[in-house]
């Protein structure tokens, strides 16, 4: 027997067989049908390819054959999550190629049911995220707020989540009698809820674990991929088109655009996402108890209808900041009563394109954690 | 159906209970059905309210499963798109037998709004899968598809379980088709 050698294995240079594993289209974390082809090496993935196009539902061929009120209900149908905030872009983009210019009454109608969406949005985002963490619990009370926000909206508009309530000058309908007082009941159930879902989840030390410093995107990345929305502010960029580049009537209030901080963690991973969302619950909750005591009660709301829906010709590009980031429609017009032609920049497309970029290198149940952070929608997504 | 008309009256004297052995399977059956966890688009979100507690759909007795081996039902909740389609015939095929399909909005029961200008979108999935149960709307609300429910239950309640095949080879017969 000869002498015992020592040998030493730098075990990072073992080159050991990669697998590819497919998941999706119905899977049940992918939140709706996004497949994603993941190559893994032992559990740590190397790298991910998202296929989308499962939910392709032909929305810009439709606007080519709609006339422009027609087309509401499809924007409606592109992020069905928070409709009243699609809406917007589309139609300002139309009142503003024909020179419109809306009542006072109809703005801040438009910001408080906007903003109403978007705790609605966030608190599946929130319920979601929560349960690819498996946290079942928070589910339940953020559907159960959200039921009070969607029967305001339902006795607005008529429907409970795809509402086609904006009009080219104007609103659907009125509102009715006690709506105010229906909303600040709403707003003060969410204010209630709020702590109990950040004591119950945010706060948790298991949820703390599994997403503190998990998929980290730092600024640069996300301005280059162009990012926007919770998913760059949580990088600690302070960009909201309400703040930066004001619309409608969004520089009358004071509210505070909300940045991840890293203070469990990193700043830009996925806790700082979730918080920010979290946090933007609270800010719209201010926006709207503003609104709805400047709002003026009298008015028509249909005022400022023209005959007939037909812009001149030109183009426009009119984005605005939806739940999930900066949604933009790019309008031309022929001066018929059809678009030429309408191309969306879908946030969620943008945003779920960068998912490649910051799971690598994290174990695949991070992956899901990543991917439900960015809180994608995919008939946004595919379009 | 002498048994299930008295479900609700105390049996005397003892834990006897007579019926026919469909009547009880049926109603076991029609109480215990998990459905597949699967969403499509934005009917799905209803579905998600429907399962959330202001609408409570468990107390049907469902249970979500994630795998379809382990479904009893899978509910088409949306647009079913030509690429999707494959995917959703595949999971249709996984199931295990006996299996039920409840089609929940306008998109699956015939394209819906894109059912005249949507090249990419399947004009009903009942062109490629059996459908129980339709549900209309867009989406449809949450008691709509609480309705569905119950109309499922009331057909697995009344379903034939013995000499199925052999009634349904002379149905067959009938209609001159030859299928072993
Ligand atoms: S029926 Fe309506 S709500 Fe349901 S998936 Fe189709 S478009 Fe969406």
């Amino acid at each position: 027997m000869g002498e015992k050698r020592k040998i030493e294995l730098d075990y990072s240079q073992l080159d050991s067989e990669r697998m590819r594993l497919n998941v999706g289209p119905q899977h049940p974390s992918t939140h709706g049908v996004l497949r994603l082809e993941v190559e893994l090496d032992g559990e740590i993935v190397t790298d991910v390819i998202p296929h989308v196009g499962y939910l392709h539902r032909c929305f810009e061929k439709h606007c080519e054959k709609m006339e422009y009120p027609m087309v509401t209900p499809y924007i409606d149908r592109l992020d069905y999550i928070s409709s009243m905030n699609n809406e917007w872009p589309f139609i300002m983009g139309v009142e503003q190629m024909m020179g419109i210019k809306v009542p006072e009454k109809v703005e801040y109608l438009r910001v408080i049911v906007s903003e109403l969406n978007r705790i609605a949005n966030h608190q599946i985002a929130i319920a979601t995220f929560g349960l690819d963490a498996g946290a079942f619990t928070p589910l339940l009370w953020l559907f159960r707020d959200r039921e009070m926000i969607l029967a305001i909206l339902e006795k607005l508009s008529g429907g409970r989540l795809l509402y086609n309530y904006f009009r080219v000058g104007g609103m659907a309908a009125d509102i009715y009698p006690t709506f105010k007082e229906d909303v600040l009941a709403a707003i003060s159930q969410v204010r209630k809820t709020n702590p109990e879902i950040l004591n119950l989840l945010l706060l948790n030390k298991i949820f703390i674990d599994r997403t503190a410093s998990v998929g980290i995107l730092p600024a640069d990345v996300a301005i280059n991929y162009g990012c926007t929305g919770p998913m760059l502010r949580g990088s600690g960029v302070p960009y909201d088109l309400r703040r930066t580049e004001p619309y409608s009537i969004y520089d009358r209030f004071d509210f505070e655009v909300q940045i991840g901080k890293g203070e469990v963690g990193t700043v830009g991973d996925c806790w700082d996402r979730n918080i920010v969302r979290y946090r933007e619950i609270e800010q719209s909750c201010n926006i709207i108890e503003q609104a709805i005591n400047q709002m003026p009660m009298e008015g028509d709301v249909k005022e400022a209808f023209p005959k007939k829906v037909r812009p001149p010709k030109g183009e426009i590009y009119c984005k605005a900041e939806n739940p999930k980031g900066e949604l933009g429609f790019y309008i031309v017009s022929d001066g018929k009563n059809n678009p030429e032609r309408v191309k969306c920049r879908s946030t969620s497309f943008v945003n779920l394109s960068v998912l490649p970029e910051i799971s690598k290198g994290y174990m695949f149940a991070d992956l899901i954690m990543i991917l439900g952070s960015i809180d994608i929608v995919l008939g946004e997504v595919d379009r | 159906m002498g048994l299930l008309n008295r479900l609700n009256e105390p049996f005397e004297g003892g834990g006897i209970v007579l019926g026919t052995v469909e009547d009880i399977l049926n109603w076991g059956r029609a109480k215990s059905d998990w459905y597949l966890q699967f969403g499509l688009a934005c009917c799905a979100i209803e579905f998600m309210a429907v399962n959330a507690p202001h609408f409570d759909f468990m107390r049907f007795g469902t249970i979500p499963r994630t795998s379809p081996r382990q479904a009893d039902f899978i509910i088409i909740s949306g647009t079913v798109t030509l690429k999707m389609a494959e995917r959703i015939k595949r999971l249709y095929e996984q199931m295990s037998e006996p299996k039920y399909v409840i089609s929940m909005g306008s998109c699956s029961n015939c394209g819906g709004p894109y059912w005249e200008h949507g090249y990419h979108v399947l004009k009903g999935v009942d062109r490629i899968i059996p459908v129980d149960v339709y549900v209309p709307g867009c989406p449809p609300r949450p008691e709509a598809l609480e309705e569905g429910m119950i109309l499922l239950q009331k057909k697995i309640r009344h379903e034939a379980i013995f000499n199925k095949r052999k009634r349904i080879a002379e149905e067959d017969k009938k209609l001159g088709l030859n299928i072993k």
